[in-house]
């Protein structure tokens, strides 16, 4: 178990160094000169010398990789002397575009995308496992094929599309939510929330679709099982024989996949954040590609990377408790 | 494409002889004393799931511990021992399905342990495999025509006589309605896909046929058929099989020499009869005490009530034993 | 000694694409408390389907004809609720493949215990664990008191099928069914499992209804046999009858066919689809 534990870890971070080597490298390859970006219109060579300097950006690859890597874990000084900025552990660096830390930043958005991952996830699990139970149970019925069709439907609807359409529907025409504006949750707690409503279903609704069909197939296949053959010829009550045999094996899986959907979401979910003008870590994402802002690029590619990986071991420890194969190793 | 090197042509004659109904069975090359095959020392070790990993060397399970062998021309070497023995791995090994983590294999005086190229594709055209399940082994899509003909097609080498002949000639000698030639898989009984996996086997005039459970999943009254199918080729082409069996009544029909395994090792070995009727080591006679068996009192009883029967009405036993070779079609 | 179970006249059929198909047409026999019967037969004869009617666990698209009485009460006309509650208690049964047979999320404890528990309202979780632990010990699991907490990963094949034998047993039914209980377990722990049920036949007194395609398995086991094939019984006689003198072709020919391990006999005898009288094509 410790030793399992162990493994996980250390297969963490080693994959963790993996991806900031690889998208460090990324960038270093492919974007153009920052110190030109950052240097702006009245630019001078010397002034662009200088931000070079100040950059680190004029010494060799590793070594720039290296003081990445540092100021992740110790902090690092940018420039010498009077110019000198120090960033703090764990430094992601300045954006390019404002000169703010990208830790504040973070810090700025994580609340919006945790919002919409949070409330997003508690409707998709309602909608999607039950879903999923129910058309099982009552597979061939009518429910069964509504739910299928629209879980279907729910797949293959991109998720911007939805959007538009039910932004039509219940803003413009029916009037039952207010235009989405930015509103901090102090200063118009009812808004703030009317805003999320949207947001939340239309990511709610593309999850729940995968999870009713992934629920669905994985309790159908239980029922299959030779288990549960037993538990009936026990002469188990046929509620017995669904809670305790079938729906456990059936809704181990869902567990893995909302660990990584989950965690996947807090990374910022790029599409419907830009959509509905969320001010998530998505947006900050989609913004900082568009104007080639390295350091936020990195900071929320590694963020990301951190939140799914995290997850990864999170669900690994759940699965411990949840099935002992994974608990108790071997044969006694 | 034709085959150039002498050593490939030789065996591309044995393949059309073996076709051909009429020709007698080629004598194989390899000199008398040497035998077709010889495995020493066979090791093969799996990491133990769940252990190990980034920081540390995993633990290792022994699945075959030093396992030698030797398996002669034209005989049947048995290879029986419960599940977890190590003798499917061992198989496995022989026909370079799978690494050894050590130890040598020699197939006609040349090692093939590391093999590759030409000399490993030889290898794959002397040595072919059966397995357990007919229908996990046939590719589903495929006709019979196409699942026949693949080992020659990926060594790249002619259809003797054109594929439809080809395949009709080699379902004749395994059993098969010649006219299903492009049937699929699915269209056949449990026997009958087996006889396609063996007819499969053939097609490359193989010198050493690894039947690894072969007739484990068949119904008794069609594994009694394909073991005497199994028999009848070996006496017409002149084979060997290494034939791996938990079933040690099946064992006793078909081999020459027994070999039997226990936890990676072979604890006993030798000619069959002595193996089955004076077994020296302590696990085989458990393993064969602990097979069931029919009272022989009973056993005696109705064979003689058979032959008094096969005496009074000689005619009605002839007619019924007149068909069976033919198996239900399910 | 009085008759436990009389199935008569059954029928099972399937509902498939290609319309309805009997796997079991016009079956009957009957077990008297205590006796054993051996139902023998090749793949498709329809010999697991009877003992899942009999435990009234067809699937649903099975329908069943004909009667099967326990002590008299015709199960097939019995609702689902009153089946469910014999189920288990009165007749248990265990199957091929033990380890898939237990859930492998739960202790094998619990699951004896819940067996238990099913048909003893009233009984606390204590006296049900005490009951697991009595079972396992009962079909020789060492150290039952603690590896009762142990889960189905962490035995063998051999001790697994024990368990399910514990389980089957802890209710003290009248009637056990087990259907190929040694087709999946290797030769020296077949032999153990098959003495075992001897062993609590002789003990408890339950009837047994041993399923194989193995003959010699049944042989050692069963006083009566009964030979399928394609859903009909061929054949029905008392062991050493049927052994030492078997009267239908296909009991014959499938006698025949048995490789011995005592002896190498030559052409092993197939069996031709026309040699079996009586039997559907």
């Amino acid at each position: 178990m410790v030793r399992f534990l162990v493994t996980r870890l250390a297969g963490m971070v080693g994959v963790l160094f993996l991806v900031v080597l690889f998208t460090y490298a990324i960038f270093f390859a492919l974007s153009p000169d920052p110190a030109v970006q950052i240097c702006g219109k009245n630019c001078t060579p010397e002034l662009i010398d200088q931000i070079r300097t100040n950059l680190g950006l004029d010494r060799p690859f590793y070594e720039q990789f290296l003081g990445f890597l540092s100021g992740l874990f110790v902090g690092t000084t940018y420039g010498t002397g009077a110019n000198a900025i120090d960033c703090a552990a764990p430094c992601l660096g300045y954006s390019f575009q404002t000169g703010q830390p990208v830790l504040e930043m973070f810090e700025q958005r994580f609340g919006v995308s945790a919002t919409l991952a949070v409330g997003a996830a508690v409707l998709w699990l309602l909608m999607g496992v039950s879903g999923g139970m129910i058309a099982a149970i009552k597979k061939g019925t009518w429910f069964d094929r509504a739910a299928t069709g629209a879980a279907l439907g729910g797949v293959s609807i991109p998720n911007y599309v939805l959007a538009l359409v039910l932004q039509y529907v219940l803003v413009v025409r029916l009037g039952w939510l207010p235009f989405p504006q930015a509103v901090p949750f102090a200063a118009d707690p009812g808004q703030w929330f009317l805003n999320f409503v949207m947001p939340w279903l239309v990511l709610a609704f593309t999850y729940a679709s995968m999870y009713q069909r992934l629920t669905r197939a994985n309790v159908l296949d239980t029922l299959d099982e030779n288990f549960v053959r037993t538990a009936r010829a026990k002469g188990l009550a046929p509620r017995l024989v669904w809670r305790r045999h079938a729906l456990r094996p059936a809704l181990t899986p869902v567990v893995t996949l909302f660990g990584m959907d989950f965690a996947g979401l807090l990374g910022g979910a790029i599409i419907i954040e830009t959509v509905f003008g969320l001010n998530g870590i998505g947006k900050m994402a989609s913004d900082s590609i568009t104007k080639n802002d390295q350091p936020v690029i990195m900071g929320v590619t590694l963020v990301a990377a951190f939140l799914v990986i995290v997850g990864n071991v999170i669900v690994d420890i759940v699965y411990t408790t949840i099935d002992p194969r994974v608990r108790i190793g071997a044969r006694a | 494409m034709s085959a150039t090197s002498t050593g490939q042509s030789t065996r591309q004659s044995t393949g059309q002889s073996t076709v051909a109904p009429a020709s007698a069975p080629t004598a194989p090359t390899s000199q008398s004393s040497e035998p077709l095959l010889r495995a020493t020392d066979l090791v093969k070790e799996f990491a133990v799931p769940g252990t190990g990993g980034l920081l540390g060397r995993a633990d290792t399970f022994r699945a075959v511990d030093g396992v030698s062998l030797e398996v002669r021309a034209r005989e049947t070497l048995a290879l029986v021992g419960e599940s977890g023995s190590g003798k499917s791995t061992t198989a496995r090994i022989v026909a370079r399905l799978t690494d050894a983590t050590s130890g040598e294999v020699v197939f006609d005086g040349e090692p093939v342990t590391r093999a590759k190229g030409d000399r490993l594709r030889r290898f794959r055209s002397d040595v072919q495999v059966v397995f357990q399940d007919p229908y996990s082994s046939l590719n589903p899509r495929h006709t019979v025509e196409r699942i026949v003909t693949a080992p020659l097609v990926y060594q790249g080498r002619e259809v003797p006589g054109g594929t439809r002949a080809f395949t009709q000639q080699l379902m004749e000698r395994v059993g098969l309605d010649p006219d299903h030639h492009r049937r699929y898989p699915s269209q056949f009984s449990g026997g009958q896909a087996q006889r396609i996996g063996i007819a499969r086997a053939l097609a490359v005039s193989p010198r050493l046929v690894v039947c690894d459970e072969a007739v484990s999943a068949l119904d008794v009254s069609v594994q009694a058929q394909i073991i005497n199918l199994l028999r009848r080729l070996q006496r017409e082409e002149g084979f060997s099989y290494l034939f791996i069996a938990h079933d040690l009544a099946v064992v006793r029909q078909i081999a020459d020499r027994v070999a039997v395994m226990s936890k990676g090792r072979i604890v006993e070995q030798g000619e069959r009869d002595a193996v089955f009727d004076d077994p020296q080591h302590e696990y085989t006679r458990t393993l064969l005490a602990a097979v069931p068996r029919i009272r022989p009192e009973w056993e005696r009883a109705r064979r003689e009530a058979a032959e008094a029967r096969a005496a009074t009405a000689t005619p009605d036993r002839e007619a019924e034993a007149a068909g069976t070779e033919e198996e239900t079609t399910a | 000694m009085s008759t436990l179970l009389e199935v008569e006249d059954l029928t099972i059929t399937f509902r498939t694409a290609h319309g309805p198909v009997d796997v079991v047409d016009g079956l009957s026999f009957t077990l008297e408390q205590g006796a054993s019967l051996g139902i023998v037969g090749e793949s498709g004869s329809g010999k697991s389907m009877t003992s899942l009617a009999v435990m009234g666990l067809l699937p649903p698209t099975a329908s069943l004809r004909g009667r099967v009485s326990l002590d008299g009460a015709d199960l097939t006309s019995l609702p689902e609720s009153k089946v469910r509650r014999l189920r288990g208690d009165r007749m248990s049964m265990i199957f091929q493949d033990p380890l898939s047979s237990l859930n492998p999320y739960y202790s094998v404890g619990m699951q004896i215990e819940e067996a238990y528990r099913a048909h003893r309202p009233g009984v606390t979780r204590r006296q049900a664990h005490k009951v697991a632990v009595e079972a396992m010990e009962r079909v020789h699991i060492a150290d039952a008191a603690r590896r009762v907490d142990h889960y189905p990963h962490q035995f063998s094949g051999g001790m697994r099928q024990r368990v399910m034998i514990a389980m089957a047993l802890s209710t003290e039914p009248d009637l056990l069914i087990a259907d190929e209980p040694t087709t999946a377990l290797d030769v020296t722990v077949q032999a153990q499992i098959l003495d075992l049920l001897q062993e609590v036949r002789r003990e408890t007194g339950t009837a047994l209804i041993l399923i194989s395609h193995d003959l010699a398995v049944v042989s050692e086991i069963a006083e009566d046999v009964v030979v399928m094939r394609h859903g009909v019984a061929v054949e029905q006689a008392p062991a050493e009858r049927l052994f030492s003198d078997p009267q239908h072709p296909y009991t014959r020919a499938l006698l025949d066919a048995v490789p011995r391990i005592d002896d190498e006999i030559g052409e092993l005898r197939g069996i031709d689809a026309a040699a079996g009288v009586g039997g559907k094509p």
